[in-house]
């Protein structure tokens, strides 16, 4: 199964490999969600959602209904 | 005029933008609203050097140049609209020298609009701490642009930036990289379809999904010989221009921008392991709560206490220095207690717009976003609406006006509705002035009953809307879809100019602003209260004579049975009469009657409402709150303000929709009048059985 950035643990990192632009807004590539850009999973509340983010040195949350559609190789 | 060069300050939000805007502005600034909507905008005056003044817009805080709000559509209105005469000579973009990456796209996209640009860096004074060395040759060259270095913490690299603005004329206007590249045929296309247009500016105008005001899309569609994308298409050719221009950026960083991370120092992750940690968080967040709430209360009852003295004194010294009359009894009765039941609420409101502000400030409401979104959810709400909800502690209006970040509409929805639940600022006078007659003032373990009492007010307050929510998240069925993304920004420690203005500024936004309709409605009900029909207001003096015929009374004692007898039949205390039967059972007379139908208007009208009330036709030096104390409820007997009425009271305000200008602004923010006509009904209706009930119980 594909990893996605829903499966990071806490401190994990992953590169994505893809991101399904039906689900992703652009707002968030914009951010800097895009392929080839590192991931790393900074803090989760309680169950794991939303999820504290640091993609590409911007540090942001998400929920984890969003974070199942962001691809990634886990580091 | 020729002389004032127009400058847009534009940046991703948390670069600190508005500090750059204080910092080149100072205290020569405005805030208005652009014409027929509800979006802030800010702008001020810098003087440069040799007499020439710039007019500088600090524009809303937008990622990229294509919008998703109201507030990101204003950046692009005004930049693509060369006839706006706000249109910039020059655009200066603020960057974090942090996020410096993420700040270039908004650049880049910018620099496609060939207006002359200036890269503000700002945040330098962080570089050495983060381990960051840039190349700023290098990077001006790359970019086409000149970069100001700028701190406005440390407080430089501002006059290199007025240096900038003056000399605009010499900046480049060619964009720092070719973005058509992404699709060559459908460029290609479009520019032979229009070639008089910027390519850049025909792009943004088809692919913005919002309705642009001035700029009109229609002169793009009619042309046959250009072939037209579908909306995916389009939303891939944005994905693929996002990942362009951060190539461009990337490249050009990689040699620019040399970060050492060994050097570099991240306080964010050792405070956010325990500010963002599933439990001490929320018990740091509950603890500061619970500490404004009682620094608001003990810090404002002292300027409070004497503001009340002083208008007081003030009225009765009016209408001893100057001559009888009814211009003196209008000023010393009506204007003078108005007006002091505006300044009365200064203190309470800069002491929560200073504890907002510095919250917001530091960037802790982000994380309060991120710990909450989870538990809001389940009430159909999201984490970006406790932002609404804290601010709402102030005012329900900017607080509705915060909801536009919220991404899914039904969610949004709901927060606009519930907002006007949390307390704001206008209750709070009330509440103050009841709590202070009807709770003892004893403390239990340090912590005083009646500070309590207010707290359990605000706890109601957000009770409320929670369950409100929660039922409007079952009934309503709107698909629209969830989704959220907040960005963490760094701490930072507030900047002291930057706190000051803003609570500068919401005070004397909101002193003005409500100020107007109460002073007015204080002027209306002196009237209303000094005049009336027929013979029982016109002849009392001859009615009292004759009912205290016989009991040998004082002068004083009789002026003031006149005076009573004036006020219960002037034209409000009819009024007040003609509704009494439908508030006696919540413990309330006519008079309070006439404060609760003029809340209608503004809630903060009912402190002034009873003072104008209690002031009409008494002589004596007298706070408020002791005119208050002294009332005697005509059926019951005993103090007219007792626990039971008092509690009856305060749940009736923190329940029921009295705010015509939240009313207008719902109606603004949602575009139909059924939200806020339900809000009202709903609200209301609610207020009056819960306060009947409590009175009941209680009495």
């Amino acid at each position: 199964m594909q990893a996605t950035v829903a499966h990071l643990k806490k401190g994990q990192r992953g590169i994505i490999t893809d991101v399904s632009s039906i689900y992703i807004p652009l707002k968030l590539l914009e951010m800097g969600c895009l392929p080839g850009n590192f991931v790393e999973l900074v803090q989760v509340a309680y169950f794991s959602d939303p999820m504290y983010l640091n993609i590409n040195g911007t540090h942001l949350a998400i929920r984890k209904e969003t974070a199942l559609h962001i691809l990634i190789d886990i580091l | 005029m020729s002389k004032q060069i127009n400058v847009a300050l534009i940046g991703n939000p948390n670069t600190g933008k508005t500090s750059v805007f204080n910092a080149l502005t100072g205290l020569n600034q405005k805030v208005g609203n652009y014409p027929g909507i509800t979006v802030e905008k800010k702008e001020g005056i810098c003087k440069l050097s040799r007499g020439v003044k710039a007019h500088i817009i600090d524009l809303p805080g937008t990622y990229s140049l294509n919008a998703s709000s109201l507030d990101e559509n204003v950046v692009i209105e005004l930049l693509l609209n060369k006839n706006d005469k706000d249109f910039p000579d020059v655009a200066v973009v603020v960057s974090d020298v942090e996020n410096l990456k993420r700040n270039l796209l908004l650049f880049t996209q910018i620099k496609d609009l060939e207006i002359p640009s200036i890269l503000v860096i700002n945040m330098a004074d962080r570089m050495r701490y983060k381990g960051i060395s840039l190349d700023i040759p290098y990077l001006e060259k790359q970019l086409n642009t000149k970069i100001a270095l700028v701190s406005t913490r440390k407080n430089y690299g501002i006059d290199e930036l007025k240096e900038l603005i003056s000399n605009y004329r010499e900046l480049s206007t060619v964009p720092c990289m070719n973005a058509s590249e992404i699709d060559k045929d459908y460029f290609d296309g479009l520019r032979r379809a229009f070639p008089d247009q910027l390519l850049y500016k025909l792009w943004l105008v088809i692919t913005q999904d919002v309705n642009f005001g001035k700029t009109d899309r229609n002169e793009i569609d009619p042309v046959a010989d250009f072939k037209t994308k579908s909306k995916s298409e389009l939303k891939r050719l944005q994905q693929k221009e996002t990942i362009k221009r951060y190539q461009f950026i990337n490249e050009t960083l990689k040699k620019g921008q040399i970060i050492d991370l060994s050097t570099a120092k991240d306080l964010r992750i050792k405070l956010d392991r325990i500010l963002t940690h599933k439990v001490w968080g929320y018990v740091i967040f509950f603890f500061i709560l619970l500490t404004i709430f009682q620094a608001i209360y003990d810090w404002s009852s002292v300027p409070m206490d004497f503001i009340d003295s002083t208008f007081a004194s003030l009225s009765e010294w009016t209408k001893n220095a100057l001559p009888e009359g009814t211009f003196t009894n209008l000023l010393a009765e009506g204007i003078i207690p108005g007006l002091g039941g505006i300044v009365i609420f200064i203190p309470q409101i800069a002491f929560l717009f200073l504890f907002i502000s510095i919250l917001e400030e530091t960037g802790y409401m982000s994380r309060v976003v991120f710990l909450m979104d989870r538990g809001m959810r389940r009430f159909g709400l999201s984490g970006k609406s406790v932002v609404p909800l804290i601010s709402g502690t102030a005012c329900a209006i900017p607080a509705i006006m915060a909801t536009r970040n919220i991404e899914s509409w039904k969610e949004r929805l709901i927060t606009i509705l519930v907002t006007p639940f949390t307390t704001c600022s206008a209750r709070l006078p009330v509440y103050l002035i009841i709590i202070s007659l009807v709770i003892p003032d004893k403390r239990f373990f340090g912590l005083g009953y009646q500070a309590m009492t207010l707290m359990l007010l605000y706890l109601i307050g957000f009770g409320a809307a929670l369950g409100s929510a929660m039922i409007l998240n079952k009934i309503l069925k709107i698909r629209s879809k969830t989704f959220f993304v907040v960005e963490m920004p760094n701490y930072k420690l507030p900047l002291l100019k930057n706190v000051a203005l803003t609570v500068v500024e919401k005070t004397k936004a909101f002193v003005f602003g409500a100020g107007k309709i109460i002073l007015a409605i204080s002027i209306i009900l002196w009237f209303l209260a000094s005049y009336g029909p027929g013979d029982d207001f016109n002849n009392a003096e001859e009615i009292v004579a004759t009912e205290f015929a016989n009991q040998n009374l004082s002068e004083d004692e009789i002026e003031q049975h006149v005076a009573s007898q004036k006020l219960e039949h002037s034209f409000l205390g009819i009024t007040g009469h003609a509704i009494e039967p439908a508030i006696r059972p919540l413990g309330y007379d006519w008079k309070i009657g006439i404060a609760l139908v003029s809340s209608f208007a503004a809630r903060e009208v009912f402190v002034g409402t009873l003072a104008t009330i209690y002031s009409v036709g008494s002589d004596d030096e007298e706070t408020i709150k002791n005119r208050m104390a002294g009332e005697v409820n005509p059926i019951l007997g005993g103090p007219l303000f007792n626990f039971a009425s008092g509690i009856s009271l305060l749940l009736f305000y923190a329940f029921a929709m009295q705010c015509m200008s939240t009313l207008a602004i719902v109606q603004r923010e949602t575009n139909s009048w059924k939200w806020p006509i339900l809000q009202l009904v709903i609200m209301s209706t609610f207020a009056y059985i819960i306060a009947l009930i409590a009175f009941q119980v209680l009495k």
